[in-house]
């Protein structure tokens, strides 16, 4: 852990020498590079300021809060039914589990649990919105490179996730359908079949990226022991999710967490890469994607009969109190503070989200590299910008 | 073009005028044939999409829509950028493709200029892009371009010398520098005294090819050598700062010259204009000369266009690697043993 502040302030001062930078042959001095906040790599509004040497980073320093909306603060003036409307466009490729983590809050609060079918439920969307996710990433993996054939195959492939998702909630992108004490509605008929069907092109969808991008050498050349992050320094700096498995750390919060959903009723694996590079952090998103169509099928194969509601007044009031609960986003772990002094409305939201603790690596992992490298390291962290500014 | 094909005689300012319009239609075609056969079909349906349906039949007509669209585009010139320079760089890149037309033979008598050092030509005018690409990416006052320029200067100049030593086998082999006469040799070739199909180069030279192949790729800053306009982190490389028309040339270029190195590997490997089992004189090669010569580029072209839409992108230290460390070494092994064999033969 003392390897990081010292590494802090290497950068520091490896940034002051950047600016004062002369080269006595050929009188060079560095440049400064914007990269954003509107450019076609950050796909949003990041903007990461780096100063080169030639091609090579001296320092890079990401500028967030150009997007930023002020949920946590709305949320203070919103019902607690409402406040779900809000996050579902936190990280807005896989709404659903946005919502998932502030209800759980609620609800710890209320002490109100959800009927069996409405937590079996809930875990296949939070699934499904995973893969929605994910998918994208594993297409948009391969633009960043340079590759822009799998981005079309997972537009292609996405659609049918988000037809599923869309027909039990009624959204594509935005689906609000997460509710405390339960779910709106029961999943329509013949759902169970069809996704079935959805999980077989996602799986076949999974083999062909695997064929036309992974074991591509160009690829491995451009992702192999580029970026390494070793687990110590991403845990001192807050990574979660698939970034800090491809570290090696064994860490999941669906099956470490211990909060109200089912997926401590299947059978699944973990997936973890001890190299800790661009291509681990390809490759365990790949693997988890295929462990989620994995987990949804072994779900709808036993989803509980009964209600998918329980028992909770028209008119919610929170008892005065406060709870964090966290859950394993697709970005990561996302976790709400919510904090009640008993009325209609949180008195305050804090909103833990993946992608701005995963993005403030980045000094770190991007000091040393190429301008290349920097386009491949950021897309390989997986950020989604309203992730990262709320 | 001789001035007595199909007994026509013509005056030199006939023949000019003739010359001139050909040059472009020799240009243009292969550019306008790559973006709509390529582009925009066949990596359409490789990304299962389906591509430009609406303009004209099976969207045959989208190029002309897209090139009235980039007319109507206000010619855009930054600031602070070096004017003069700026509006140069397209026709410079152009001219090196005008120039690169004129050696390729479509016939027996079809041709432009017929020089005794006719490749040699070829690969010189070739690099005389770069400065096209050099000044835009200096010129436009970007740090993205500046970038973009720097890379694709030193990547072409690496994978220039890959291109000339991987011709260099096909030059040993049919004993001349004239293209024509690189034709004639494969048409009235033999293989192991078999002349049934002549003997196109591919059979001896197919090292030459594949190395011709990728430094093509990396001449024309195509997928996975884009790095001078790597999208995602330069936005356009030296193109950011080009609109309009201007925009368009180096458009234009990049596919024109897509088409006439495919057109110069199909001459040089595939056996050019030539098609088996008719005499390399007959005067019927003067007509379905062009259209063979277009076949062989447009299947030449498609390896080249394949690659594009499958591969990523080298990183540019990967790049100049695979050229001096991989390329150069085997090409040279390549023309020692075409050289051996020719001695042996």
């Amino acid at each position: 852990m003392t390897d990081v502040s010292n590494r802090n302030q290497l950068a520091y001062i490896a940034a002051q020498a950047s600016d004062a930078r002369v080269n006595v042959e050929f009188e060079t001095e560095g440049m400064t590079l914007n990269l954003g906040p509107q450019h076609p790599a950050t796909h949003g509004t990041l903007r990461v300021i780096v100063k080169l040497d030639g091609e090579r980073v001296l320092r890079a320093d990401p500028m967030m809060g150009y997007m930023h909306r002020g949920y946590e603060k709305l949320a203070e003036v919103r019902t607690y039914p409402q406040v779900t409307a809000l996050v579902n466009r936190i990280d807005w490729l896989g709404s659903f589990a946005n919502e998932v983590p502030f209800i759980l809050a609620a609800e710890r609060l209320m002490e109100v649990e959800a009927p069996p079918r409405a937590q079996w439920i809930r875990t296949i969307l939070f699934e499904l919105s995973r893969i929605a996710n994910v998918i994208l990433f594993l297409g948009d993996m391969g633009v960043q490179l340079g590759a822009v054939t799998p981005a079309f195959f997972a537009f292609r492939d996405r659609e049918f996730v988000l037809n599923q998702i869309e027909a039990v909630t009624g959204g594509r992108f935005h689906p609000n359908f997460d509710r405390i004490g339960g779910l709106k509605d029961d999943i329509p008929k013949g759902w169970i079949e069809e996704t079935t069907g959805v999980l077989g092109r996602i799986r076949t969808f999974c083999d062909e990226i695997e064929d036309l991008v992974t074991g591509n050498e160009i690829f491995q050349a451009r992702t192999r022991g580029i970026g390494v992050i070793p687990p110590e320094v991403g845990l001192a700096y807050g990574l979660s999710g698939a970034n800090i498995r491809a570290s090696g750390v064994d860490w999941d919060l669906r099956r470490d967490g211990g909060v109200g959903l089912a997926h401590d009723q299947v059978d699944w694996k973990v997936w973890t890469h001890p190299d800790g590079d661009s291509f681990s952090r390809y490759w365990v998103r790949l693997q988890e994607v295929r462990e989620a169509c994995g987990i949804i099928e072994q779900l709808l194969g036993g989803i509980p009969s009964g209600p998918v509601m329980a028992k909770v007044p028209r008119i919610i009031k929170v008892p005065a109190g406060e709870a964090y609960v966290e859950t394993e986003n697709p970005l990561g772990v996302m976790g709400y503070y919510v904090v009640s002094k008993g009325d209609l409305v949180p008195f305050r939201v804090k909103i833990r989200s993946a992608s701005f603790s995963n993005i403030s690596i980045t000094p770190w992992v991007l000091e040393g590299t190429y301008v290349p490298d920097v386009v491949s390291i950021l897309a390989s962290l997986y950020f989604i910008l309203g992730d990262i500014d709320r | 073009m001789s001035s007595t094909i199909l007994a026509i005689e013509l005056a030199y300012w006939q023949q000019t005028g003739l010359r001139a319009l050909l040059g472009i239609v020799a240009v243009l075609l292969p550019a306008g044939t790559l973006v709509y056969l390529f582009l925009f079909k066949m990596m359409s349906f490789m990304q299962s999409r389906l591509g430009p349906m609406e303009a004209g039949p099976y969207g045959s007509l989208q190029l002309l829509a897209e090139v009235g669209k980039f007319l109507q585009k206000e010619d855009l010139i930054p600031a602070a950028a070096d004017r003069v320079v700026f509006k140069l760089a397209p026709f410079v890149v152009l001219i090196s493709t005008f120039l690169l037309v004129l050696v390729i033979p479509a016939g027996p008598d079809l041709w432009f200029i017929d020089i005794d050092t006719g490749i040699f030509l070829a690969l010189a005018v070739s690099s005389i892009s770069v400065i096209g690409i050099l000044m835009a990416g200096w010129a436009s006052a970007n740090k993205y371009s500046l970038i973009g320029g720097l890379r694709a200067a030193g990547q072409l100049v690496a994978y220039e010398l890959p291109l000339v030593l991987a011709v260099m086998g096909v030059v040993i082999q049919a004993g001349t520098l004239n293209v024509q006469g690189i034709v004639m040799a494969q048409a009235s070739g033999e293989i192991f005294g078999w002349g049934g199909i002549g003997n196109p180069f591919i059979l001896t030279q197919f090292v030459g090819f594949a190395i011709f192949l990728v430094a093509v790729q990396a001449e024309l800053t195509q997928p996975p050598f884009d790095m001078p306009v790597a999208e995602s982190e330069l936005v356009t490389g030296y193109l950011t700062e080009y609109s309009g028309l201007r925009f368009l040339m180096f458009f234009i270029g990049e596919f024109a010259t897509a088409g006439i190195f495919s057109a110069l590997a199909a001459t040089m490997f595939l056996g050019g204009w030539y098609v088996p089992g008719l005499d390399p004189t007959d005067n019927l090669f003067n007509v379905i000369g062009p259209l063979v010569l277009i076949g062989k580029m447009v299947l030449v072209a498609f390896l080249i266009f394949w690659f594009r839409f499958t591969y990523p992108r080298f990183r540019e230290d990967q790049l100049q690697q695979l050229a001096w460390k991989f390329l150069i070494p085997l090409s040279l092994v390549n023309i020692v043993a075409t050289g051996v064999l020719k001695v042996v033969f």
